[in-house]
């Protein structure tokens, strides 16, 4: 489903250094398979779904996503595809604050070439347990109702595969794992490749495959400065 | 949800700053359509009256445009008088003869037919001179509100909204019979049978009160400067002191009161003895004759042509004469229009294009000034599958949307407040407006199809105010189709 091959992404700091924040040599997802990556604060998880998401380009290497390498995509083919093929929930959740829930998550659907389907939308709200909210808007909404509206928006147009930026970071502990079984369960129904970046161990343990970033990102392990605490079950250093 | 409704919601969510913005467009554009609407105005007033049913106004050589000036418009002041025997040089004897009968003259009718009455159609005086107020007194005849046509295209005639025409002669008021312009009767709060004294040469002149006329008619609003003033009788303005021209010969007869015990054995030939017992009320009126007119003098006279052809010889004969003079109205309106109206019209047109661009101004820097905010909402959508051209599309839009809704709000008010100033309108211009006329026509020629679009100018608003939107709302587009996506999505929203 999802194929990495030699990327790499390099900024340029202000100083006139060059950066390297990911140098993947080879990193594959399973279609169906659903992966936790786990990894510090600025080891680039969030760089690496931007890049397979088509929001950032690599700056070297393949990015196979159903043999369709994105990396030679036109920047509109990429946004094409991420409308299509990618679903993304943010760890700030990222909801637009004028729309409702309901406009929120059909918002997703306006960007891709298929109808436009409220039912559908009413639907995945319904599958999140927000049936009876779908009118309200984020402000009037709590945390974790606001990243289920984010996980329905993300499985809007029945997404190939969902990325899901440390989903959990901003709900509270008793609802981090209903947020990830949500997740995971939806996916499986939907039948959607799942692969989340986290920094907490909890979160990764109700995964049957984790990957450490540094393990995969040769940019990482040279500029690795911490090491996962195995106490706390968080990296070290994340805020 | 369709990119309108994207924009929508943009819009609701910053709704004061929306509001204001919309607001400044809508000011803008209610000061557009009123100047436009204003500028037709001002056109309409000089146009409609430039074909008040005759074609050639005939008075002392002097200016053109002063004659067309004082006799169409009332303005400026009356230049020298021609002579009465000039007028009737637009009249046949039998005219003649019947007008003598119909004042009850005892002057014999002329021995021929006037030079120029086989020319005319119709040929009015006009006396000017004296005022009412601020408004100007005009002696002429009862031809002028009979079947005359002051828009012949239209068929339009001078009506009354109450009482009727004056009468040269009746038994009951004589001579003295007037009626008032509906603006002067509106102002003056004029009803009929009142009786109005004018002002000699002036508006703070001296009061001709030894012969009041009184009021028989009020005319309804016809739009032309003839709602500015009163009308009264020729026969009775010329017996208002001062009005008679004076003469050498102690022989020539005299129009005054010490005349009254004369007997009037004119047209009639009856004797004074004989009106008094068939009506006591005519001696009243009959205490006066018709002044003679060999003293007479007319200001303008007012020919409309039997056909266009002989109005170039018309004008061309009267020329010669070194003590007349012929004026064109149309030629003469036209001429004013163009070196006077027409540039004040330009200076309202630049003044509405300035008003417009300030109005988009507005919309650029309220939506500019969003930008910084809303890049990060513009990174979620790009997120979300946005191509850079949907998220420009998304601020076009909302540009589009307020430019549009305060246009249209601005449109409706500007012939709103052209509905309530109406009245005031009318009253001061005479011009009648109504909030649901057009702003004038506007010739566009597309020179390349070799087409002439004419439309109001208030339909290409809507089009061109989009145009405007767009042109306006590209910048911030711009600035949200070069969002960086990542870096927008790293920044707090």
């Amino acid at each position: 489903m999802l194929n990495l091959k030699d990327v790499k992404k390099q900024y340029i700091e202000p100083n006139g250094e060059i950066l390297t924040i990911l140098d993947i040599a080879d990193f594959q997802v399973a279609t169906g398979e659903q992966m936790v990556l786990l990894g510090r604060s600025g080891c680039g998880k969030t760089t690496l779904l931007y890049v397979i998401a088509g929001i950032s380009r690599a700056d070297a290497g393949k990015v196979m996503i159903d043999n369709l390498d994105i990396q030679r995509l036109s920047e509109s083919g990429r946004d094409r595809y991420r409308a299509e093929k990618i679903g993304y929930v943010f760890q700030t959740f990222n909801l637009l604050p004028g729309f409702s829930a309901l406009e929120n998550v059909m918002l997703g659907m306006t960007f891709a070439r298929q109808r436009k389907n409220a039912q559908h939308a009413k639907r995945l709200l319904t599958r999140v347990g927000l049936g009876h909210r779908m009118t309200h808007k984020p402000t009037a909404m709590s945390v974790g109702e606001q990243q289920r509206v984010a996980v329905a928006r993300a499985l809007a147009n029945r997404p190939k595969l969902l990325l899901a930026d440390e989903p959990t970071a901003n709900v509270d502990p008793g609802n981090q794992k209903q947020i990830v079984e949500l997740i995971r369960e939806t996916c499986s129904e939907e039948n959607v490749t799942l692969v989340m970046v986290t920094h907490a161990m909890e979160v990764a343990s109700q995964f049957s495959r984790t990957v450490r970033l540094e393990e995969i990102n040769r940019a990482t392990a040279e500029t690795q400065q911490g090491d996962l605490s195995s106490n706390d079950n968080t990296v070290t250093g994340v805020p | 949800m369709s990119l309108w409704r994207i924009a929508w919601r943009s819009i609701q969510r910053r709704g004061l700053a929306s509001t204001l913005t919309a607001l400044s467009m809508a000011l803008g554009v209610t000061l557009v359509v009123a100047v436009l609407l204003i500028h037709g105005l001002v056109e309409r007033s000089f146009r409609n009256n430039s074909s008040l049913g005759y074609n050639v106004i005939v008075g002392f050589p002097g200016g053109s445009l002063q004659l067309v000036l004082n006799s169409v418009y009332y303005l400026s002041k009356p230049i020298e008088n021609i002579r009465y025997d000039q007028y009737e040089e637009f009249l046949s004897i039998e005219e003649s003869a019947a007008y003598r009968q119909e004042i009850r003259s005892d002057e014999p009718p002329l021995e021929r037919d006037g030079r120029f009455h086989m020319l005319k159609k119709f040929a009015i005086p006009l006396c000017l001179g004296d005022y009412f107020g601020r408004f100007r007194l005009v002696g002429t005849t009862c031809q002028m509100f009979e079947d005359f046509e002051y828009d012949p295209e239209e068929h339009r005639k001078y009506t009354f909204s109450e009482g009727r025409n004056f009468k040269t002669y009746s038994e009951e008021h004589g001579y003295f019979e007037c009626i008032a312009g509906s603006t002067v009767a509106r102002e003056h709060n004029l009803k009929l049978g009142q009786k109005v004294s004018a002002r000699h040469g002036d508006p703070e002149g001296d009061l001709h009160d030894e012969h009041p006329f009184t009021i028989v008619g009020i005319l309804a609003p016809s739009g032309t400067p003839n709602d500015r003033a009163v009308f009264v009788n020729i026969e009775g303005f010329y017996l208002m002191d001062g009005h008679a021209e004076p003469i050498d010969e102690d022989s020539e007869p005299t129009a005054s009161l010490e005349e009254t015990s004369t007997s009037i054995t004119g047209a009639s030939g009856r004797s004074d003895s004989d009106s008094a017992s068939v009506n006591p009320l005519a001696d009243v009126s009959l205490e006066y004759r018709p002044l003679p007119f060999r003293q007479r003098r007319v200001t303008a006279v007012l020919v409309r042509t039997v056909n266009a052809l002989v109005t170039p010889r018309l004008e061309s004969v009267i020329d010669e004469d070194p003590t007349m003079q012929a004026a064109l109205p149309i030629g003469e309106i036209f001429s004013l229009f163009e070196v006077i109206v027409r540039p004040v019209q330009k200076v309202l047109l630049a003044i509405t294009v300035l008003i417009c661009i300030v109005s988009g101004v507005s919309i650029l820097v309220s939506i500019y000034n969003s930008m910084s905010e809303r890049r990060h909402e513009i990174a979620v959508m790009r997120a979300l599958g946005a191509s850079r051209a949907v998220v420009m599309q998304v601020v076009l839009w909302e540009s589009v949307i307020l430019s549009l809704g305060g246009g249209i709000i601005g449109w409706l008010a500007g012939h709103g407040l052209i509905g309530l100033l109406g009245p005031l309108i009318e009253e001061r211009t005479g011009v009648l407006v109504s909030p649901f006329d057009l702003t004038p026509r506007l010739e566009i020629m597309i020179e390349i199809l070799k087409v002439e679009l004419g439309m109001p100018s208030e339909f290409v608003l809507i089009p061109g105010l989009i145009i405007l939107a767009i042109l306006v709302g590209f910048w911030p587009a711009l600035t949200a189709y070069r969002t960086d996506v990542a870096k927008a999505l790293n920044s707090s929203p």
